[in-house]
């Protein structure tokens, strides 16, 4: 094969800087990637002239040995690379692991309206043939709100599809608001003799009166008395397995954040995140007599400014 | 399956912290072992795309996510397109002939 002039591969004149090549081979690299253009024969052989061309170019020593006239462009044609290119496994099963919904939370049914997309026209009957085809039936898409406690802890819930049916879902424990579970074959049915599609059901979680969550973890604000939060003290705390014991340290301001290990949701690798406890100091409803005259006393004794350096 | 220091010694021009952060985008998905990871050939030949997308063609790390989900996405449809063929395959003559008939008519509108 007669290679072509690298210069004129890369479309550079022959006193090009060596930033104007590589600027050069980019643009056509982008352009011409067998990964980037998968089934496209022109853009390999393309790729492979670019890329013998840059070898050349970029390298000092042999672009002086080219310009010489000691070697030619076709003994450096880069050959066919040893190692096997994506595309060879993206385009088969090994493939799979990287389907584009396999990024969390992310739903596969747009890729599979391909098929449904098809299964509507052979039900449509038009054209001639088509409607004697096996066709896997179409996924059909639910939503369902599940309650805060159950998202976390998970649980089998009833879903109402019609009037005469129902499936039995199986909540994982930790899933999330707006993932999407996926029930093989409880979609539509499929024609002559096709598999039948999936139920796509979208989860929506519902809010919690005092817990939020944030990813993995749970965060609470939770109410403390004066006595608690000066002197310290055992409290019991509400977490979403159920009330656990936790110490406050004496002196302990609004605000204080308590760290609860391995109390917050159950992840898909076995572990758990935390719960995050906020202190929040709550004197006594309506005042105290006893408490005011204390506090009045002891003000004037030990003054302090918590909003020094507040000055703008 | 191989695991990351056989990787490393395969790919030269990368950094075992640029893999492992790459792992942590999610970029890359070796199977998790008892003493790190287990990576295949898809995974080998992923990390040499990436690793050509980073240096060859300048697509800086804010912009890779983009280009890899597109690419996830283009081979996912051309694999549903290959199934879809050889289901094709499997018909009757006739209903093959129909489909393709159907299909020509199709791109010629396209060119007209």
């Amino acid at each position: 094969m007669a290679a072509r002039n690298p210069y004129e591969v890369l479309g550079v004149k022959k006193d090009a800087s060596e930033d104007e090549i590589r600027a050069a081979y980019r643009k056509l690299a982008k352009r011409y990637h067998p990964d980037l253009n998968p089934g496209n024969k022109e853009a390999e052989a393309r790729f492979k002239e670019i890329s013998g061309a840059n070898d050349i170019l970029s390298d000092k020593d042999k672009r002086a040995r080219f310009d010489r006239g000691e070697i030619d462009a076709s003994g450096a044609a880069r050959p066919e690379h040893a190692y096997s290119r994506y595309r060879g496994f993206a385009e088969g099963e090994p493939g799979e692991k990287y389907e584009y919904h396999s990024a969390e939370g992310v739903a596969p049914e747009d890729l599979d309206d391909l098929f449904a997309f098809f299964g509507r026209g052979a039900r449509a009957g038009r054209g001639s043939g088509g409607g004697t085809m096996r066709m896997r039936g179409a996924d059909q898409h639910y939503s369902l709100t599940v309650d805060f406690l159950t998202a976390i802890n998970g649980a089998r819930q009833r879903l109402n599809l019609a009037p005469e049916r129902s499936l039995d879902v199986t909540i994982p424990p930790g899933v999330r608001d707006g993932q999407v579970l996926r029930l093989q074959g409880q979609g539509s049915p499929g024609s002559n003799g096709g598999p039948s599609g999936d139920a796509l059901i979208e989860i929506h979680v519902a809010p919690h009166p005092f817990f939020r969550r944030e990813g993995d973890d749970i965060h609470l604000d939770l109410p403390v008395t004066l006595g608690e939060a000066v002197l310290g003290g055992k409290v019991t705390v509400p977490t979403p397995s159920g009330p656990v014991a936790m110490t406050i340290p004496a002196n302990s301001n609004t605000g204080r954040v308590l760290r609860l290990k391995g109390k917050g949701v159950p992840r898909p690798d076995g572990r758990s995140g935390d719960e995050y406890v906020t202190l929040k100091l709550m004197l006594p409803e309506g005042g105290d007599a006893e408490l005011a005259d204390f506090v009045r006393g002891w003000a004037r004794k030990h003054p302090y400014d918590p909003r020094r350096g507040m000055t703008p | 399956m191989i695991g990351i220091e056989a990787v490393m010694r395969l790919i030269g021009d990368l950094q075992e912290a640029e893999l492992r952060r790459w792992i942590a985008e999610r970029w890359v998905r070796p199977e998790p072992a008892s003493e790190g990871y287990l990576f295949r050939e898809v995974d080998v030949a992923r990390i040499r795309l990436i690793v050509e997308l980073r240096r060859e063609l300048a697509i800086d790390e804010e912009a890779l996510p983009v280009v890899l989900q597109l690419l996830d996405q283009v081979y996912a449809l051309r694999r549903r397109l290959r199934a879809m063929s050889e289901a094709l395959d499997a018909q009757a003559p006739e209903i093959r002939d129909a489909v393709r008939a159907r299909l020509a008519r199709f791109s010629g509108e396209d060119e007209g």
